[in-house]
């Protein structure tokens, strides 16, 4: 039986194309992707993620749970609303999932995580919450809407609540506000500005039928991926699963290695691929040639070496096609890619392809 | 709701088939297929003068969301490939049954043809995807 977000309806009246995405029913276009990828980029669009797994920990020992849960550390949050995005791992230091934690107060925090990893990470998160004095509460009854692009915030804030409205003008990057059932993260999965917003799923309707009458196009989970990859940020499932580490999957940066008294699941697999110096990197690709690049396909290198695409596809953005590759660590300027049987020319570059509407790797 | 002209026949495989006045064989997707792939972005020409059989893999759309390989409808030679789709791939997407044509195939046996979809058919095989 497919689940449907409380916005299903919405998304029918406005055309939507539906596909199956993990289980849910979920609008992957409205029409035009790249026009909608377009309008993020240069506008403001909006996503429903209601999909995704919100998740409250909470208890005397939730700062301490959290810190043995994640290979990023909490501890690092002090302001109230402050987010950090972290990867929860296995003990062989495979990711299980990543998410983002936001930090309420010190007995307080909610994580956003997968929809499609939902039913495992609940039960890792209760199994690992045996010595803690936590609790772990789902918020099914939480809608989800991202508004995201340059135009986000000036749209997102006269809609909310009105004492909410005046704190989320006032929020920095990654961080959050709330009033009542009503939540805003200063987050996105684009690479532009704009707002994650929870709320009341018997408000969403409403809020997003007023989002639409001030100009915020509906965006479907195509663009969010083209987005994403521009942006070069990893999808689980894709560019990392349990059979990866953070090291090989371009997430060295979300490890706390310090202090180096804190103990956490991955901790002592972690150190020792590090030791080893991981034979495999994560790097962006850009083709320079007609084609796109996709998922799966093979990274030939200079020394005949190979490794393999993880995430590919066409950037409306810069009219080319890139990836996320993971590939050995002896990977020089250029490469070659394997489609249907023909090696392509591509350069390698730092994975992150477009910020805040700008190119960021010469073409 | 996609449109299907009557004025040529259909594989099921999505790639329509138009009997030219000449007796070549135009070729191109449906409405149908250009919606379900969505923005199309790179089109792999095949090579005029290619000889493919009915069936063949011939040549290869791509959108934001997929690759998907066409097939000859007919066997035959290639006389003419769409180069604009080239720099243009989206035209299939805006007028897939006109100005978005993928090859022009002189056919060793017209009546091949018959084997494939007319557009009540294809219309029907088409409603529940």
């Amino acid at each position: 039986m497919t689940k449907k977000t409380i916005l299903n309806n919405e998304h029918r009246e406005l055309g939507a194309r539906m596909v199956d995405f993990g289980g849910w029913d979920m609008p992957v276009n409205y029409g035009s992707q790249i026009d909608e990828h377009h309008y993020v980029r240069q506008s403001v669009g909006m996503f429903d993620v209601s999909h995704m797994t919100v998740l409250d920990v909470k208890g005397a020992q939730a700062k301490a749970y959290l810190q043995n849960l994640l290979a990023n550390d909490v501890a690092k949050l002090t302001r109230q609303g402050k987010a950090l995005y972290s990867c929860m791992l296995n003990d062989e230091a495979g990711i299980i999932d990543d998410l983002i934690a936001y930090f309420l107060d010190e007995q307080n925090y909610r994580l956003v995580v997968n929809a499609s990893t939902r039913d495992r990470d609940i039960a890792w998160l209760q199994k690992q919450a045996g010595n803690f004095d936590v609790e772990i509460n789902e918020r099914p009854a939480l809608a989800m809407i991202a508004v995201q692009g340059p135009k986000a915030r000036q749209k997102v804030r006269p809609l909310l609540p009105q004492r909410l409205g005046l704190s989320a003008a006032e929020i920095k990057p990654f961080s959050a506000c709330w009033y009542g059932e009503w939540f805003v993260g200063r987050t996105g999965y684009t690479g532009e500005d704009g707002f994650e917003i929870m709320l009341p799923e018997d408000k969403a309707e409403g809020f997003w039928k007023q989002l639409l009458e001030v100009g915020v196009k509906p965006c479907g989970l195509g663009a969010r991926d083209t987005l994403r990859l521009e942006a070069g940020m990893n999808l689980y499932g894709q560019d990392m699963d349990e059979t990866k580490n953070p090291l090989e999957s371009g997430l060295a940066w979300t490890i706390a290695w310090e202090p180096v008294g804190r103990e956490y699941i991955g901790k002592a697999a972690l150190e020792t691929i590090k030791e080893k110096a991981s034979s495999d990197k994560f790097v962006g690709l850009l083709l320079e040639e007609k084609g796109v690049l996709r998922g799966h396909q093979e990274v030939v290198l200079d020394d005949s070496s190979r490794g393999e695409i993880t995430s590919g596809g066409y950037s409306p953005t810069m009219e080319r096609s890139i990836a996320l590759a993971r590939v050995p660590a002896s990977i020089g300027e250029t490469c070659k890619i394997d489609i249907r049987g023909k090696l392509k020319n591509a350069r390698v570059v730092k994975p992150s392809f477009v910020r805040q509407g700008e190119v960021q790797i010469e073409l | 709701m996609s449109n299907t002209p009557d004025d040529r026949k259909y594989a099921d495989s999505h790639e329509w088939a138009l009997l030219e006045a000449d007796g070549t064989v135009r070729v191109g997707i449906s409405d149908h297929a250009q919606e379900l792939l969505g923005d199309l972005v790179f089109v792999e020409l095949p090579e005029v003068g290619t000889n493919v059989d009915k069936g063949e893999e011939c040549s290869v759309v791509e959108s934001v969301k997929a690759a998907s390989d066409i097939y000859s409808p007919v066997t035959g030679e290639i006389i003419a490939v769409n180069e604009a789709l080239e720099e243009e791939p989206e035209v299939i997407n805006d007028s897939p049954y006109e100005d978005g044509w993928i090859f022009v195939i002189k056919p060793a046996d017209v009546t091949e043809l018959e084997d494939l979809l007319d557009a009540e058919g294809y219309k029907n095989q088409t409603e529940d995807e």
